[in-house]
């Protein structure tokens, strides 16, 4: 089916864009997929390498039964068909970075197969994404070029590292699809915990092959970029991309088949390998790895225990404490977020809650480049002050300069309504009193509301508050100023 | 079985070679080697015997057997995911051509 709205306008007609994805997510283990040196980021050159991972002659792989675990788990997160029967292949090629020669993956007989990602774009609609196969696999280690005139300078530290393929169907129709999906998949990774989705460091990187083609026809030639760590670089990437391709297409040429690079200082992708030189890899089971096999009970335990995933999560917040499905959206795109959220919101207007918290708190956070873990606000002092503007000891408009306060020096927002002499008043005696004094100054003003200019209430109402320095409640003064124009 | 075992010759009738040259220089680049001109004629033949012997296993009825990656019936032994090695990288590079900074250090490769 072709969704007419991701349609791309071209010279000579409307092109649909075809994208899959192939996203690598690093295991968050502390050792490596066959070996037991660190899988930690950032130590000093060839630090985290044992022989194995240099491929010392003689060294043999033992697989890490945690990285397993993990994959299986990140398999059930997304409802795929869990294999309790794979296999580990030899995928051959020759590069400095690969010392074996081979790197260790899954061909065949993955461990994870079919599943699907429902995606949610920002018009509030969703969509499935099917997922082919998830398998595990070993990265490679770093290749420095810049180092020397005519030498490349190897690292092995990420040599043998867990990695988790993720194989997504050609299923998304835009950028904004592919955006969307890889946002998604990282939330779902975090939740399980099976993935850091550390992008900057490498954690999670995404390879796009992205083709077009006149809607209803067969599927184009696609291309594959490799390697892109940012959602933004991913978006842009698949643009720049589906643009060119349409250029050339229009033009009258073909698309060749091939491995393109984006390069973020120009925005633009450019050739890396084409077709002809295109890796033939013969695959053939690793014979130093006996076949994987899980059990069916151990697999059923890993699906009791998996946690609440961000789906869930947002239909709870949705269900449980009234919020929008924005809000719900915004609030469980991370366990830590909706962590905080539910502590602010115990027992309180939940919903105002999240207002305050998307709005005010991710506003101001945003300005001083916190993140949500350094707020100075705790959700305590959010939920109160929120809980202070509904018994009414403060008004909406007073409780932001109160939060404000808070923002500075982290304090309790009792305490702040108490030593700035916040407390809305209530009173309706004092209240009279302003409102006499504002009407007898306005004498004027009095005659034409009373002689049909119904807008000066608006005026008299700001003076009052003005009069109260903001802390009169509006909702005394309007009732109170209502019945003395009127009488 | 053993009546029917072609014999092991170097100089094999290339007519009947399935290994051509063109398969032999895909192989000597995948496998980053240089074959000399004045072998390839001989590296068909070789090799051709050697697909032909192998091949006999064709003769095996397979119709009903499941493709396997390993005959021991053995599982696959684990590991608990503990970091015990590392930390040594004069170890790692000790037989190195060359290294620096404990990086290896190889000629200049760029795809």
């Amino acid at each position: 089916m072709t969704d007419v709205s991701s349609l791309i306008e071209g010279r000579t007609g409307k092109w649909e864009v075809v994208i899959g994805l192939e996203v690598h997510a690093q295991v968050s283990s502390q050792a490596k997929l066959f070996s037991g040196a660190s899988a930690a980021f950032g130590a000093g050159p060839n630090e985290h390498v044992s022989l194995v991972d240099a491929a010392m002659p003689g060294m043999l792989p033992v697989i890490n039964q945690f990285c397993v675990e993990q994959a299986v788990k990140t398999g059930l997160g997304l409802n795929a068909e869990i294999n309790l029967f794979s296999i580990f292949d030899r995928k051959n090629y020759f590069y400095a970075d690969l010392p074996q020669g081979y790197q260790i993956s899954q061909f065949k007989q993955p461990i994870v197969g079919e599943g699907s990602i429902t995606i949610t774009l920002a018009d509030g609609s969703t969509r499935d994404i099917g997922i082919e196969r998830l398998h595990l696999e070993q990265d490679a280690g770093k290749s420095m070029h810049d180092q020397h005139p005519g030498k490349s300078y190897i690292d092995l530290n990420r040599s043998g590292v867990a990695l988790m393929e993720i194989v997504s169907r050609p299923d998304m129709r835009s950028a904004e699809e592919a955006a969307a999906y890889v946002s998604k998949l990282r939330a779902i990774l975090r939740f399980l915990g099976t993935c850091d989705g550390n992008m900057e460091q490498g954690s999670l990187r995404a390879d796009c092959n992205v083709s077009v083609r006149r809607p209803g026809d067969e599927l184009g030639t696609r291309t594959e970029t490799k390697n892109l760590n940012s959602i933004r670089f991913i978006a842009q990437a698949i643009n720049s991309e589906v643009a060119r391709q349409i250029e050339i297409i229009e033009d009258g040429g073909t698309i060749d088949q091939e491995t393109r690079l984006f390069d973020t200082s120009t925005g633009q992708t450019r050739t890396m390998r084409s077709k002809e030189d295109a890796h033939d890899y013969r695959y053939f089971p690793d014979p130093d790895l006996l076949p994987l096999e899980l059990d069916a009970a151990w697999v059923e335990t890993l699906r009791q225990s998996l946690p609440e995933l961000p789906d869930a999560l947002r239909t709870r917040l949705m269900d449980e404490f009234g919020l929008s499905a924005y809000d719900a959206g915004l609030i469980s795109e991370d366990r830590d977020t909706a962590a905080w959220y539910e502590a602010a919101a115990a027992g309180r207007d939940a919903k105002l809650v999240a207002n305050w918290m998307t709005v005010e708190l991710f506003g101001a956070l945003n300005r001083m480049g916190l993140d949500l873990a350094d707020s100075p606000v705790s959700p305590d002092q959010l939920g109160k002050l929120v809980e202070r503007i509904g018994d009414g000891t403060i008004s909406g408009r007073i409780a932001k300069d109160v939060f404000a306060i808070m923002l500075e020096d982290g304090a309790d927002p009792d305490q702040v309504i108490e030593e700035k002499g916040f407390k809305q008043v209530s009173d309706t005696g004092a209240i009279e009193a302003m409102i006499d004094t504002v009407l007898a100054e306005n004498t004027d003003k009095v005659d034409e509301y009373r002689g049909g200019k119904d807008k000066l209430f608006g005026f008299f109402v700001g003076q009052v508050m003005k009069a109260s320095k903001g802390q009169a409640n509006p909702n005394v003064v309007n009732d109170l100023l209502r019945s003395k124009l009127n009488s | 079985m053993s009546d029917k075992t072609p014999d092991y010759n170097p100089d094999h009738n290339s007519d009947h070679n399935v290994i051509d040259k063109t398969t032999i220089h895909k192989i000597a680049k995948l496998a980053r080697i240089e074959i000399a001109p004045e072998r390839e004629d001989a590296l068909c033949g070789e090799l051709s015997t050697i697909i032909s012997w192998v091949e006999q296993l064709g003769e095996c009825d397979t119709a009903h057997v499941e493709p396997l990656a390993s005959v021991t019936g053995h599982s696959l032994p684990m590991r608990d995911d503990v970091v015990t090695s590392g930390d040594d990288p004069d170890a790692v590079l000790s037989n190195a051509p060359e290294g620096a900074s404990h990086f290896f250090v190889v000629p200049k490769v760029v795809e």
